[in-house]
């Protein structure tokens, strides 16, 4: 019975061959039951001979059984996955991605550079009295820098901003004589002027003021630099030319090495190897004690730069409208880290 | 200002440096020179040369032959096709092998047959300036003085070998629109010395004090502080001798005859402005600086008559006004070709006032240029008779005795005290007394040591820019040199850097946007009042702020929302064939309800999202579904969950500009009733609006960030998680169509209690099953006690009293 078992077991062909044989010599009826069933008829000395190969048997033709159904298990699982493939190569299923505004992009990455070094970002109305946006910067009412075709006024009194330099003399002028002031100030300012690649009536700009006891020139210097190389690259230089600016005295234009080519010279920058991105200087004592700092005790300084100058300058973009026009074409390139 | 080195050297000695270095040098002193031209083009080998003959060429009816001296003792014979060419006249002979600009050279030539062995130059094509030169000479070739000596290289002459740098400035360097403000500068920069202009002798006229035949008041003390004049007499106008043409030329200003161009080489050499008077069209005998009478008029030397503003300064005579103060001189006084009496103005007036009178006009001059900016009062009397002296000298004048003027108090004169400390602590440097001390020198600015490292500095007057200690600090750091002012970092407390929670905020919901799929726009502050209009947003009684001096009534006020320039965003963007438009802007809308704004406008800095075509692009996987309302409404609920507001309240409104059945005002704080305030509203652009913007179906929200800061929850609690197992039940009910599913929902939790943990709604059907005008809503309710297991007669309770209380609120039915 052995053999005859083990011999058909050996032609099955699938898990239905299979159980078909398991229940022929294991089932209630089967070939095997039948023998151990009949044990009671044999002699005591019969007995446990017989009962032991009928295990033998059973044990063989189960081991058998066993491996045959792990064996179609197996060949199951693998036809089943076969039939489950895919094609890996069909696109993704789209996770929304939209971009921050390429200027925001700038801004966030000034402002986290010089909150790391310790600077508050204050904000101020766009919106602001002819006080505060001029005079106050010592361009008193008849100053030749402060033209009524320059500026969009709104009354007598109130205008538009036009740089976000009120914003220093509000900070001061909350801060009531207290120090150190170490803010940022980045926000839209409006100017007269036609639209057309490089000029817009509306454009961004951020400033920075520091005023403390001692703080010099040198400082400034130092400040910019680091500035730049975070925002740059650490290889960034800057160059600093004298220049005006009715609130700071003395007053400086500061250059960087171009980025584009390193400073060799390049369209870019005219073939000078450097870009102009920042004006600075130290405040002018006649801010400082309008806002209440005595120009003895205290010193400060203060530096802007145009935002759309950077962005442009960094993402190589040529004409200053793109970033109001928001043609999607144009923002969806700024999806990016 | 254009500086031209040749002339600048008559002051200070430029010799040794490059033009092209020095320019860099000027730059990197704090004057930006933006360009170094070079006068000479590319000139050689042209000579001055005599037309000792010119005839008809024999073929050719527009050209001339001539035969000319050029000093080598042999005539050329030269074909010209000038019109003006004639014997006896010098000209500008271009030798064979000349270069001309442009790369051009001169070789022996036939024309129509005959030889030419030269050619004889027009302005232009020596590279001259032909706009600053009288038009006949624009025209044909160009005619050199008589007494030109022939043979003379034209360069030379013509005083070509120059270059000319241009000087753009600062608004506080005024000093340097005049060649001694530049020889000044540049004698601080080399390290050398200046020197001044000899006025030279003033021959006489013999007839006697010049104050006898003319006398000078002002009237208008405020606006004119100091008048001086001169008597010139037996002048003969004629063009000005060829070197100060030159002069002027390289200067960009165009020669007109002797006289004025004394004035105008002065005024360049000095900065002070000058004018002359027809000595013989002044009536009365005097002049009286006075302010405009009202209804004034006077024709202007541009041949313009000009209505005057009685805040106007003028220059009166006995009767009228005769010249614009400091802007434009009169027609009725105006030197001409007859003119023989001078009389030559000297004169310091307001800068304001010139300012603003030039402005009103449109008139704005080289005078007005430069009184605006204030002139030096030192200056007023050596300008005067350096050009009393230059008349005398070229135009054969003689001078009355005397100056005639009048004076207003004299400028005192400034003293800047400052220590060395001072500086070194201002700037971060180490500099010596004895450094410092050696800049005021370069700068020709007299110093008296004070102490131990103290120096009183007299200021001189041609730099009114400097009035106080930093000024001087300035001009001690950029010509130490801004490059050798070392780098350090502050010393002294550490500061938190950070944003404040508005910004952080704002930041949060940018990235939030922008990763959810959402392009950030930018738009513009500025709208025109139409769409403030069709769209008044939020605010409908707002009053939007008007621009004073709008460039163009599309950008004449002030937005006070977002959307219509979102719209615009959207049009722009389809019909660049973009339809799928999914975008926000973070901006501020300005609110005042006064129409003319006493105190500053309202600034809320508000969200606002617009949604219109297809969700994302079109993909295998299935069909790009367009954006409907609940897309907009679903980015606000993602707002909000992040903002931890939990309360938000749609109220169905029907504003202007949106569709009155699919729109709705947002409340948040106070739970679902009082003390809630407007968060800002949400719905679909109202379908004509879209039209009309050639849109698709286009939703847009907008809310107030002031009022989402206001309610947010910044606090993160965490619960406990459940330990006891939670039962969920369905529940379909049969609604009106009208019922809102909000209210229905309200009601659940309502009546649900602290045993229902949530409920979602998973299904709305309407159609034949549910019957005409009815709904059904499926709803997903999970159960849970945190204390206990729950029993299901418990849970049945509960269920059983929140079916009850929808069919008794909303005549709900279970649906079978």
């Amino acid at each position: 019975m052995r053999q005859a078992a083990l011999g058909e077991l050996e032609q099955t062909a699938n898990q239905q061959q299979l159980d078909e044989l398991r229940v022929k010599y294991l089932g209630k009826k089967g070939a095997l039951t039948e023998i151990l069933r009949g044990m009671g008829a044999l002699s005591a000395e019969e007995r446990p001979v017989i009962g032991q190969v009928a295990n033998e048997v059973r044990a063989a033709i189960e081991g058998v059984i066993s491996a045959k159904q792990e064996e179609y298990r197996k060949a199951e699982t693998a036809n089943k996955l076969r039939a489950e493939t895919i094609d890996v190569t069909l696109p993704g299923r789209p996770v929304p991605l939209g971009s921050v505004h390429p200027l925001n992009k700038v801004i966030q990455e000034v402002e986290d550079i010089f909150i790391g070094m310790g600077y508050q970002v204050a904000e101020g109305p766009e919106v602001e009295q002819d006080y505060y946006n001029f005079e106050a910067l010592n361009l008193p009412k008849n100053h030749p820098a402060r033209d009524m075709q320059d500026s969009f006024y709104i009354t007598e009194e109130i205008l538009m901003r036009t740089h976000t330099s009120p914003v220093q003399v509000r900070t001061m002028e909350r801060m009531k004589g207290e120090v150190p002031v170490k803010i940022i100030c980045p926000g839209k300012v409006y100017r007269r002027d036609d639209d057309d690649a490089t000029h817009s009536h509306v454009f961004t700009q951020i400033e920075g003021l520091v005023i403390d006891r001692g703080i010099r020139m040198s400082d400034l210097k130092g400040t910019l630099l680091q500035f730049v190389r975070e925002m740059f690259g650490q290889e960034t230089k800057i160059r600093m030319r004298p220049s005006f600016f009715p609130f700071t005295e003395p007053s400086a234009e500061v250059d960087v090495t171009c980025m584009m080519c390193g400073g060799s010279g390049c369209r870019t920058c005219k073939q000078s190897g450097w870009l102009e991105i920042l004006g600075s200087g130290m405040v002018h004592p006649r801010v400082l004690e309008m806002s209440g700092y005595d120009p003895n005790i205290y010193s400060g300084f203060a530096f802007g730069m145009g935002v759309e100058r950077i962005a442009m300058l960094k993402y190589g973009i040529d004409d200053i409208r793109h970033f109001y026009m928001n043609d999607l074409r144009f923002l969806r390139q700024f999806a990016r880290v | 200002m254009k500086v031209s080195l040749k002339w600048l050297s008559d002051y200070v000695d430029v010799s040794g440096v490059a033009a092209e270095d020095l320019a860099e040098r000027i730059t990197r002193s704090g004057i930006e020179v933006d360009s170094v031209e070079e006068r000479n083009q590319g000139v050689s080998g042209v000579v001055v040369g005599h037309v000792v003959s010119r005839e008809q060429h024999p073929d050719a009816d527009k050209l001339s032959v001539c035969k000319v001296d050029v000093g080598s003792g042999k005539l050329l014979q030269i074909v010209c096709g000038a019109k003006n060419v004639a014997a006896g006249q010098k000209v500008p002979v271009a030798l064979v092998g000349a270069n001309l600009p442009d790369g051009l050279k001169i070789k022996r030539a036939k024309l129509r047959g005959v030889e030419s062995q030269g050619m004889i130059c027009s302005a232009r094509e020596l590279g001259l300036n032909d706009r600053l030169l009288p038009k006949e000479l624009q025209e044909g070739i160009l005619v050199l003085p008589e007494d030109a000596a022939v043979g003379t290289d034209v360069v030379a002459l013509l005083a070509l070998d120059d270059q000319v740098l241009e000087f753009d400035l600062t608004p506080n360097r005024s000093d340097c629109l005049s060649m001694l403000g530049a020889a000044y500068e540049v004698a601080a920069i080399l390290s050398r010395g200046v020197k001044l202009p000899e006025p030279g002798e003033l021959p006489s006229t013999g007839s006697g004090r010049a104050a006898d035949q003319v006398r000078v008041g002002i009237t208008a003390t405020e606006q004119c502080s100091h008048y001086a004049a001169r008597l010139i007499e037996g002048v003969r106008i004629a063009p000005s001798p060829l070197w100060l043409q030159n002069r002027l030329m390289a200067a960009g200003v165009r020669p007109i005859n002797n006289i004025v161009d004394i004035t105008n080489f002065v005024m360049l050499e000095y900065g002070q402005p000058l004018h002359a008077f027809d000595a013989d069209r002044i009536r009365g005998g005097r002049i009286d600086v006075r302010l405009a009478q009202a209804g004034e008029r006077i024709q202007t030397l541009d041949d313009v008559e000009r209505t005057l503003a009685p805040d106007m300064l003028v220059i009166a005579d006995g009767e009228r006004a005769v010249a614009i103060a400091g802007v434009m001189g009169g027609a009725a006084t105006e030197v001409t070709a007859g003119t023989t009496r001078i009389l030559l103005e000297s004169a310091r007036f307001d800068g304001g006032s010139v300012r603003k009178t030039s402005r009103r006009l449109g008139l704005r001059s080289e005078a007005s240029l430069r009184f605006e900016k204030q002139v030096d009062a030192q200056a007023v009397i050596p300008a005067l008779e350096r050009a009393a002296a230059l008349m005398c000298a070229i135009a054969g004048g003689r001078a009355a005795d005397g100056i005639v003027e009048a004076k207003v108090g004299e400028p005192a004169p400034l003293t800047v005290n400052l220590t060395l400390a001072r500086i070194n602590g201002h700037l971060g440097t180490d500099l010596s007394a004895a450094e410092v001390r050696a800049i005021f020198e370069r700068l020709h600015f007299r110093c008296e040591l004070v102490g131990a490292d103290g120096f009183a500095v007299h200021v001189p007057s041609r730099r009114g820019d400097i009035t106080r200690d930093v000024d001087l600090i300035e001009e001690i750091a950029r010509l130490y040199g801004y490059d050798n002012i070392p780098t350090s970092l502050m010393s002294g407390v550490t500061t938190p850097g950070s944003l404040t929670r508005e910004q952080a905020v704002r930041r949060a919901i940018r990235n939030l946007l922008s990763l959810s799929g959402l392009q950030e726009t930018t738009t513009y502050s500025f709208t025109h009042p139409s769409q403030i209009a069709e769209y008044p947003g939020l605010y409908g009684e707002a009053r939007p702020i008007g621009l004073a001096m709008p460039m163009s009534e599309e950008r004449s006020v002030l937005r006070t929302s977002l959307i219509p320039h979102l719209l615009d965003t959207a049009a722009y963007n389809r019909n660049r064939n973009v339809d799928d438009v999914l975008v926000f802007e973070l901006g501020r809308v300005f609110l005042s309800d006064e129409a003319q704004p006493t105190k500053l406008p309202d600034e809320h800095w508000h969200l606002a999202v617009l949604l219109t075509g297809k969700k994302h692009s079109a993909h295998w996987s299935g069909k790009a579904e367009a954006v409907d309302f609940y897309d907009a409404k679903g980015i606000l609920d993602k707002i909000c969950t992040y903002l931890g507001v939990t309360d938000a309240k749609y109220t169905p409104i029907q504003p202007a500009g949106l569709h009155p059945g699919r729109s709705a005002e947002v409340a948040i704080g106070g739970g679902a009733g009082a003390g809630s305030e407007r968060l800002g509203w949400i719905g679909q652009l109202h379908p004509a609006l879209a039209e009309a913007k050639d849109l698709d179906a286009t939703y847009v929200l907008e809310i107030d960030l002031g009022v989402l800061i206001r309610h947010a929850d910044f606090h993160i609690g965490y619960r406990a998680l459940p330990r006891y197992p939670a039962i969920s039940r369905d529940l379909a009910v049969v609604v009106g169509r009208d019922a809102a599913v909000g209210d229905l929902l309200a009601k659940i939790k309502e009546t649900g209690g602290d045993l229902l943990e949530s409920v979602q709604v998973f299904d709305l059907y309407t159609g034949e099953h549910v019957g005409a005008g009815n709904k059904s809503v499926a709803f997903s309710l999970v159960y849970r006690h945190e204390g206990r297991t729950l029993t299901d007669e418990e849970v049945s309770k509960a269920h059983e009293a929140i079916v009850q209380a929808l069919a008794t609120t909303f005549g709900a039915q279970l649906r079978a």
